[in-house]
């Protein structure tokens, strides 16, 4: 029998100097948390991160629904490899989990079928008359606060603790699909063991929710969304997955991949509004949380500037619960202060 | 409740722990020949229900084994007890008997409920 060690499920992490990739579906549901990130890295960790204004989407939702082809993708991907190598960088953060999946086949295509990366190269220069750099290092964002847990745990001004019992709040990490099930060996802890976000809670003091279905897709899938049709599948998986973490009772889900987290922040709603069930005791839900909305909650950063006012599931009960003060007045106030008119109020999922 | 045009779908998965296998050794007491059954689907093939219909004596036995006595007891129904089956079962299963007892077994249970 093969033994397998533990170095084996670890990967390299660049120290510095990071090339950040945005992603398309954080920027509109998790408005908070890129931003966060960016802030964490410069100003809390006194490290190097470009965010360049010209980058554009990874093709990522067409690619894997089938309506672009291959070349295309990995010509369009090149052009973002192409404004890391004029920018001087070799390190690149996509901050999309899709992306950085996509990265890591096209990589691994270039690798195995050197053709197909001549062909980009060319196809490439032809359309944007640009040429480009292979990274030296694709690292997920999560895997960067991973690396600075500790360091960020020193900064920090509140842990995952229940203020009134002293217990470690119950925290479910939810690894999405894309970071290391196609290649486990580019992601920590690998497709069996990944510890990424399980290694920050339990670094912040808080405990992990071990339940039956913690592997489970959070049903995004892309195929399973797109026709409406099809959504069944999608909210199946969903449901699966909240009625097995439920009877553990847990206080926050946190999740390293926009789709995730998307989806069981919203299918919380639209479970209540359809059957009239949510999978918590009182009614509100299970907050769903970015890693970086996360850290940047407990960093003491504003939760209203993180973008919470966004989440389906509202987030004031956890502040209470680990007593981070807010002002319940800032949540819909626009950014010159004026209060802005608050959404509507689902019927069954309590806000 | 609102409808958003698309729905949960049921799930399938067996869950053994909360599944009643309660009626299994009481069959296997009344008809013990239903231990040899090795799932060959011989029944089924020569089955004159399953011909013109969905019957399936595979599927019963699998039903039974498995705890679905709701689902079953309609399934049961369709049976003719013509005794082919008895016929060429490889295993001498007592077929005819098993699916007579299976339904009384079934309908009392589903009373019960």
């Amino acid at each position: 029998m093969n033994r397998h060690h533990w170095i084996e499920y670890q990967k390299a992490v660049a120290p510095d100097h990071y090339f950040f990739g945005r992603s398309c579906i954080r920027q509109t549901f998790f408005t908070g948390s890129e931003t966060a990130f960016i802030d964490i890295v410069e100003k809390e960790l006194g490290l190097d991160i470009c965010d360049d204004a010209r980058q554009h989407t990874c093709t990522g939702i067409g690619y894997h629904s089938d309506i672009i082809p291959f070349l295309t993708t990995s010509t369009v991907i090149a052009r973002l490899f192409a404004l890391m190598t004029e920018k001087g960088y070799k390190n690149y953060v996509p901050s999309c989990i899709t992306t950085f999946g996509l990265m890591s086949e096209i990589l691994e295509t270039w690798e195995h079928f050197p053709e197909t990366l001549a062909q980009t190269r060319e196809a490439l220069y032809k359309a944007t008359k640009r040429e480009f750099e292979v990274p030296e290092n694709i690292s997920h964002p999560c895997d960067i606060i991973y690396k600075y847990r500790n360091e960020l745990k020193q900064k920090m001004k509140y842990q995952l603790v229940d203020k009134n019992t002293g217990e470690p709040l119950k925290v479910v990490d939810h690894i999405g699909c894309h970071y290391a099930k196609i290649f486990p060996t580019k992601g920590i802890g690998g497709a069996e063991f990944p510890e990424v976000l399980s290694g920050m809670v339990e670094s912040w003091g808080g405990s992990i929710v071990d339940y039956a279905e913690r592997r489970q897709c959070c049903g995004f899938g892309f195929r399973n969304y797109l026709v409406q049709a099809d959504r069944g599948y999608s909210v199946s998986n969903t449901y699966k997955k909240l009625e097995s973490m439920a009877p553990y009772e847990p206080d926050l889900i946190v999740c390293n991949c926009p789709g995730c987290t998307m989806f069981i922040d919203k299918w919380q709603y639209t479970i209540a509004e359809m059957e009239g069930k949510t999978f918590d005791k009182y009614g509100y839900g299970i907050p769903v949380l970015t890693y970086e909305e996360l850290a940047g909650l407990l960093l003491g950063y504003d939760p209203w500037k993180l973008g919470f006012q966004i989440h389906q599931v509202q987030i004031e009960p956890l502040l209470d619960k680990i007593g981070i003060k807010y002002n319940p007045e800032e949540k819909f106030a626009s950014a010159s202060g004026k209060q802005l008119i608050p959404p509507e109020k689902p019927v069954n999922l309590k806000v | 409740m609102i409808k958003f045009g698309y729905a949960p779908v049921v799930s399938r998965t067996l869950d053994l722990d909360s599944s009643d296998f309660s009626l299994r050794d009481e069959l296997i007491r009344e008809v013990p020949s239903y231990k040899k059954c090795i799932g060959c689907g011989g029944c089924t093939s020569t089955c004159s229900a399953h011909q013109h219909t969905e019957f399936s004596i595979l599927r019963c036995n699998m039903l039974f084994r498995r705890g679905k006595y709701d689902v079953l007891e309609k399934e049961l129904d369709k049976c003719m007890l013509c005794g082919k089956c008895l016929l060429v079962c490889p295993r001498n299963v007592n077929t005819r008997d098993m699916i007579i007892k299976m339904r009384l077994l079934v309908q009392h249970k589903n009373k019960k409920q």
